[in-house]
């Protein structure tokens, strides 16, 4: 990718996260690879999945790699803070917000509605997850879908030992498939 | 107002910890994030929560979000830092090293494996937070009508969810789903 200064990376990170409205990866797509040219769809395609098989989350990690490719540790830095300092400081606003005005009615009757969304909005996001899994190879993904489901869900297992249960296994498996 | 040390040290060590399990996002550690912080160390109750997660889901900007609130509710704007710092440093370092691995290394097989092997774990764990999210949030019929409505528009449409999230708080507003 094209060499870019801490300073551009930064104001870049720092546009995609006010915009990301109910999902910062649409925005990053658009200004990553349409507008600035920092990476072709095929990078940012290999880049994201890079991404998504490491914890945290993908965008954040996504802001690492192009800052790292562009100017080292200097850049990885300046994307974080473009991408993170922003919103923090907003939701953070909000918080205080809600700590002063939380207890008005009309607030509590709007945050109810809110969160009854906000849930539907999670449980959409898990069912789009899961469609392509289950429809490319449902034998080998479904056992492990419904397992961490039963586990964390419903049972409220603590979630490093379900971990460490679930994810070696299920890597075994696709490691004796690919091989 | 004075630092309360350990809920700080309590917000970085589980959100550090939890940064490093996050596969997928904070989607996934949810339940857990719930778990620490309602019936392990009562920082907030499953109302709360659920209206933390509501607020952090109604701003801009990536989903770990809800870390920040939760470090908020515990210990303040400190707590909050805190909170943001733990849950985003360890998963950082860690993609920045892997990346300058893997862009001396391509095309390794065992990163395949990984990567799909995750995958439907990750899954399971972000059907769990919605889970938690249903069960703190939908305390009537009327209520849990709205989560399916929200469910089947984002997952049918292409509509941006902020549409969802506005019309469901302004039908709050109404006072259709009573006051808490």
């Amino acid at each position: 990718m094209a060499a870019a200064r801490p300073r551009t990376i930064f104001l870049v990170f720092l546009a995609i996260a006010l915009q990301g409205f109910g999902g910062v990866l649409p925005f990053a797509r658009r200004a990553l690879v349409d507008r600035r040219a920092w990476l072709t769809p095929d990078d940012f395609n290999e880049t994201l999945s890079l991404c998504q098989s490491l914890p945290g989350p993908n965008i954040v990690n996504l802001s690492i790699a192009v800052g790292a490719r562009a100017c080292g540790w200097r850049g990885s830095l300046a994307a974080v803070a473009g991408l993170v300092g922003a919103p923090v400081v907003i939701v953070i606003t909000l918080g205080v917000l809600y700590g002063q005005f939380g207890g008005l009615q009309l607030v509590q009757r709007a945050i109810i509605g809110l969160a009854a969304a906000a849930a539907g909005l999670v449980t959409a996001t898990a069912a789009r997850m899961a469609e392509p899994l289950l429809k490319r190879r449902a034998l080998t993904a479904a056992p492990f879908i419904l397992g961490g489901f039963v586990a964390v869900g419903v049972f409220r297992l603590p979630l490093p030992y379900v971990l460490l249960v679930l994810a070696p296994l299920s890597i075994a498996i696709m490691w004796k498939r690919s091989a | 107002m004075s630092l309360a040390w350990p809920i700080l040290r309590a917000l970085a060590v589980q959100f550090s910890l939890l940064s490093l399990l996050a596969f997928g996002g904070a989607n996934a550690v949810i339940p857990e994030i719930h778990r620490q912080s309602v019936a392990i160390h009562h920082w907030m109750t499953d109302k709360d929560f659920a209206a933390l997660f509501a607020i952090a889901q109604s701003a801009p900007g990536p989903n770990f979000l809800i870390s920040t609130l939760v470090g908020w509710k515990a210990a303040g704007i400190p707590g909050a830092l805190v909170a943001t710092a733990a849950m985003c440093s360890p998963s950082c370092l860690l993609t920045f090293w892997a990346v300058k691995a893997w862009d001396r290394h391509h095309d390794h097989p065992w990163r395949t494996a990984i990567g799909a092997g995750i995958a439907p774990v990750t899954v399971g764990l972000v059907f769990s937070s919605a889970y938690v999210l249903v069960r703190a949030a939908d305390s009537s019929w009327r209520l849990g009508l709205v989560t399916a409505v929200t469910a089947a528009i984002v997952y049918f449409t292409k509509l941006n969810p902020l549409w969802c999230l506005a019309a469901a708080a302004l039908l709050g507003l109404t006072g259709v789903f009573g006051t808490p």
